[in-house]
């Protein structure tokens, strides 16, 4: 189906298609009050005991707007590199769910808070720009849950009133990965600047995906469906795929597409119509009279520049340019802003002996493969970045050979032990002293005179046999490199 | 002494502080009164065991420093009262009983006042007569089957027929104005702004705004300078410097310029009330005022506006009365059939009327036509306002084109009861403070009102203007307890 790894396309006869995806996504502000409230946003909490009388909408409860959300969100258009907007306008979208208490939800239509911005994807063949139509702030609705009672829906109003940053993209992603990476920088972005915690598990980010089809090479625009609500990259990437075939088929039947809201079946992995473009709701959007135009001042957004942390971008050129890693290696040291600073510490940590080549494979390889395993985030590592650093340390100045490292590296993950300690404790330090090898080599020789022979006359894959005799005899801690040194001066 | 519902509340404070009579007998007597006045249906509900309570308890230990020292009074049915039924004349809240309280009331709470009870008015406040609550309408003190005018009909009839010294209405396109004028007594519609709309069960959200209504303009002035506060709590309260509005009121007005606009002379308009406002327009020069023709162009534009703009944010406000978290609910087979039946049911039909507006002028397709449009009339008012105003300092003009009508009269034609706001909603629009004043009679004698205009936060003004007038006026009225047996 695809051609290469850069690009999804949908061969049907002598039709090549190609994806055209844009993304609305649902991040919630990381903030410990709602958007108009000062209710807790505390994920988890028993049903309805974070609604106050405004979230609960009660006769004359009036919202008053949190600052902080407005803070968060302008920091969030500043690392999106977009325009803020100095006048914003709050909206009402008027419908009736039994979630929703006001029977609209406060949004911005017209007016939002952050105008058109940019994100660049580090794809693997090189950097893909994505830009951003605008970001705006709304409230969520509560949670209707449908199978706790057999006769009745219950509501949770919890969320009601949570500030949601709503983030539209430009129609300008290709592919399923195009995809994957955009929300995975925009989580990384959110997270770097603390203005949403990107989990998906909780909801706190959500996406719609838009999805049209066209031959390749056309400049036009297909209808769109918009997939709903969709919780995770791996479903975005599945409704993708089932949702171009599908298009392409209705195409390729000389059928046309509706322009329609539909769901992705997690369990069947395929779309359902949820809405028509006829039945699509008349929101009747206007300005809310309960809140006045948002304004703010050069002075606040440029206030708010000062608090922005270098973000991936930037870290990635440093890294690039500072410690000399690898495209490839920055990315990944800086996706998530803890295994940024992690590294950071651990480079800090190493102090002369600073090899960064060591480190990085340390942290990308042991590590993650660790973490991974055991599925934490490595801020909740078993291994402190110091005690990492120790450890490489400990190679680096030849205590201990790299083998032995990795045996010291599981016995850490106890309690996050320092390496030195257990080098001393179970005696691991490495044997470098070359008198002491030769006499060591000299009596494998002796006791392998005949290989030795073999060796000389041209069998030189038997090397690897000595120097495993060595190392056995040393239990492993004779340090290689002088290992080879020997062997190859006395064979 | 006279007998004490009669008071004035300035005489009524005096008394209780100067200790002639206390807050227990105060509140007796308006009690009394209340009980033998049922039949004005002024009270959807009476709280006069809690309040004869309060006034006993306020009389232990009294605090002669507040401002309303043990006054009992009754407020609309509109504002929120913690632990008190709130049901703003409509079936859907016919259950309500807040938890919290409205940041007016308690404004007057925190000055030693105590609460007699709920007036009725029209369900939301949409209305002119008080006929649309669900509890019944409102009789007018000044006539049998006579409209009090609305939508706060009982704040005004309750205190024209002395069951309350004085009152707090709202109003969103003269709902305070229009019954004042209706009943002799003295009605002000503050800047918008002014007084906090926290716990006051919103209509219009741009255009209500609370306000006071008493027997004459130093009461009005006292209970202003006590409501109006800014208030955290609503995004739209504004922080301006607020005056003590009753210890500065003057009756020097001398120099100052009135504003006579000619668009307020309206096809068929009674000639009483044009004489009315003759009337008026000597009084002002009589106190040494400057009489200077303006004109607000738009002035024709302001009521279809009005009932754009009014229906649109209604429509929008009233969606929370949906049966699921509180107020009524009617069974339903599913969600959307039990939305159906509790609005229709809890709704009566002046609401659903409006709702039924707002929701088509704010659909896709109508929007720019009816909401855009109205918003820009909107401004063009505002602007005539702006422009009159570097020439005067205030604007006289009638507050209705006529004078109270009698029940009945205008239920099925709601066009013609909407034309009763014409020379209102041009305030609210712009949201400039007025006060009606009682400044005459028809042929039948029953009250017509002056309306004086100011410029925004200028209430101060107004209210010198009015108190100056009224003095000239001399107005009395007439009410014969007529339903009292």
């Amino acid at each position: 189906m695809t051609k290469d790894s850069s690009e999804y396309l949908i061969e049907r006869y002598n039709n090549v298609y190609e994806v055209v995806i844009g993304l609305e996504v649902h991040a919630q502000v990381t903030s410990n009050s709602k958007l108009f409230s000062s209710s807790s946003t505390t994920f988890g909490a028993e049903p309805n005991t974070q609604v106050s009388l405004v979230d609960a909408a009660f006769p004359g409860m009036l919202p008053v707007i949190n600052e902080y959300c407005v803070k968060q969100a302008i920091k969030t258009g500043i690392g999106l590199k977009a325009q803020i907007n100095k006048r914003s306008v709050f909206d009402r979208k008027n419908y009736f769910y039994a979630d929703l208490p006001q029977g609209y939800q406060i949004s911005q239509f017209k007016f939002p808070i952050v105008g058109e911005g940019t994100v660049i994807l580090d794809m693997e063949n090189g950097p893909k720009e994505v830009g951003i139509e605008r970001l705006h702030l709304e409230q969520d609705a509560g949670k209707s849950i449908h199978d706790m009672d057999p006769q009745n829906t219950l509501v949770d109003l919890n969320r009601s009133g949570v500030a949601l940053m709503e983030i539209v993209s430009k129609p300008d992603m290709r592919t399923p990965d195009e995809v994957s990476a955009y929300v995975k920088k925009l989580r990384s972005i959110m997270r770097y600047l603390g203005t949403c915690d990107g989990n998906m598990q909780e909801g706190s980010l959500r996406a719609d995906v838009n999805i049209s089809v066209r031959i390749k090479g056309s400049d036009a625009l297909g209808t769109r469906c918009e997939i709903k609500n969709v919780n995770s990259i791996k479903f975005m990437q599945m409704a993708i795929d089932y949702e171009a075939n599908r298009q392409v088929d209705l195409i390729e039947e000389g059928k046309t597409i509706d322009q329609e809201t539909r769901l992705f079946d997690t369990k069947k992995n395929e779309t359902r119509s949820m809405r028509s473009k006829e039945d699509a709701h008349d929101y009747r959007y206007f300005p809310d009279p309960d809140l006045l135009p948002l304004e703010v001042t050069d002075e606040f957004i440029e206030k708010l520049k000062l608090d922005i942390p270098e973000l991936p971008d930037e870290k990635k050129k440093r890294f690039i340019d500072k410690f000399k890693v690898s495209p490839y290696e920055a990315t990944i040291l800086v996706s998530d802003i803890d295994t940024a600073k992690y590294f950071e510490e651990v480079v800090a940590k190493m102090g002369k002996n600073l090899d960064i080549k060591l480190a990085v494979n340390w942290i990308t390889g042991e590590l993650f493969a660790v973490l991974n395993n055991k599925n934490l985030e490595i801020s909740e590592s078993p291994i402190s970045a110091k005690n990492l650093a120790k450890l490489i340390n400990l190679i680096k100045n030849g205590t201990i050979s790299g083998k032995i490292a990795k045996t010291i590296f599981e016995l850490m993950m106890d309690g996050d032990k320092d390496p030195q300690i257990i080098v001393e404790e179970k005696g691991l330090k490495q044997e470098s002293d070359p008198k002491a090898l030769e006499t060591l080599i000299d009596k494998i020789i002796n006791d392998n005179r005949e290989k030795a022979i073999e060796y000389k006359q041209g069998k030189e894959k038997l090397f690897g046999f000595f120097v495993g005799q060595a190392m056995k005899a040393s239990s492993g801690k004779a340090n290689p490199q002088l290992i080879n040194e020997i062997l190859k001066k006395k064979l | 002494m006279s007998d004490i519902t009669s008071l004035t509340l300035t005489d009524l404070v005096k008394n209780i502080k100067d200790k002639k009579i206390s807050s227990e007998e105060t509140t007796k007597a308006f009690i009394n009164r209340g009980e033998k006045s049922r039949e004005l249906n002024a009270y959807i509900t009476e709280d006069f065991t809690n309040a004869l309570e309060k006034a006993k308890i306020f009389d232990q230990k009294p605090n002669f420093d507040l401002k309303l020292p043990g006054v009992p009074m009754a407020v609309k049915d509109l504002f929120c009262t913690n632990g008190v039924k709130t049901t703003a004349g409509s079936k859907i809240l016919n259950n309500f009983i807040p938890p919290y309280e409205s940041t007016v009331t308690q404004n007057i709470w925190n000055e030693g006042a105590i609460l007699l009870g709920k007036l009725n008015c029209d369900e939301f406040a949409m209305g002119s007569s008080n006929e649309t609550s669900f509890f019944g309408n409102v009789q007018s003190p000044i006539d049998k089957d006579l409209v009090p005018g609305g939508s706060s009909g009982g704040s005004a009839s309750a205190l024209a027929a002395n069951l309350t010294p004085i009152t707090i209405g709202t109003d969103t396109g003269g709902s305070i104005r229009q019954p004042a004028s209706f009943t002799g007594t003295v009605g002000l519609k503050p800047t918008y702004g002014s007084c906090s709309r926290y716990g006051i069960v919103a209509f219009a959200s741009s255009l209500d705004q609370a306000g006071p209504m008493s027997k004459n303009v130093k009461d009005c002035a006292l209970l202003q300078e006590i409501i109006s506060t800014y208030d955290e709590k609503d995004s739209t309260s504004i922080d301006f410097k607020r005056n003590a509005y009753s210890k500065e009121l003057t009756n020097n007005i001398k120099g100052k310029k009135i504003g006579i606009p000619k668009e307020y002379t309206v096809d068929g308009m009674p000639k009483e009330i044009e004489d009315l406002w003759t009337k008026g327009i000597e009084y002002a020069k009589d106190c040494g005022a400057e009489i200077v023709e303006i004109s607000l162009p738009h002035t024709n534009y302001a009521l279809p506006a009005y009932y754009i703009v009014a229906p649109a944010e209604a429509s929008s406000n009233l969606a929370r009365y949906d049966g699921v978290k509180y107020g009524f609910r009617s069974k339903g087979e599913n969600l959307i059939d039990m939305y159906e039946k509790t609005r229709s049911e809890g709704f009566g039909e002046e609401v659903q009327r409006r709702i039924m507006i707002g929701t088509y002028v704010l659909s896709s397709g109508y929007y720019d036509a009816y909401y855009i449009k109205a918003q820009k009339v909107r401004k063009l008012i505002k602007n005539d306002f702006d422009e009159a105003y570097k020439k005067v300092d205030a604007i006289l003009t009638p507050s209705t084109p006529s004078a109270a009508f009698k029940i009945g009269e205008k239920t099925n034609d709601p066009v013609s009861m909407y034309l009763n706001d014409i020379f209102t909603v041009p305030v609210n629009l712009a949201g400039l403070p007025a006060i009606s004043i009682p400044a005459g009679v028809d042929a039948k004698g029953y009250p017509l009102g002056l309306q004086i205009i100011g410029k925004a936060f200028d209430e101060q003004n107004i209210l010198n203007i009015a108190y100056a007038m009224e003095e000239k006026i001399e107005f009395k009225n007439k009410i014969t307890d007529w339903w009292i047996k």
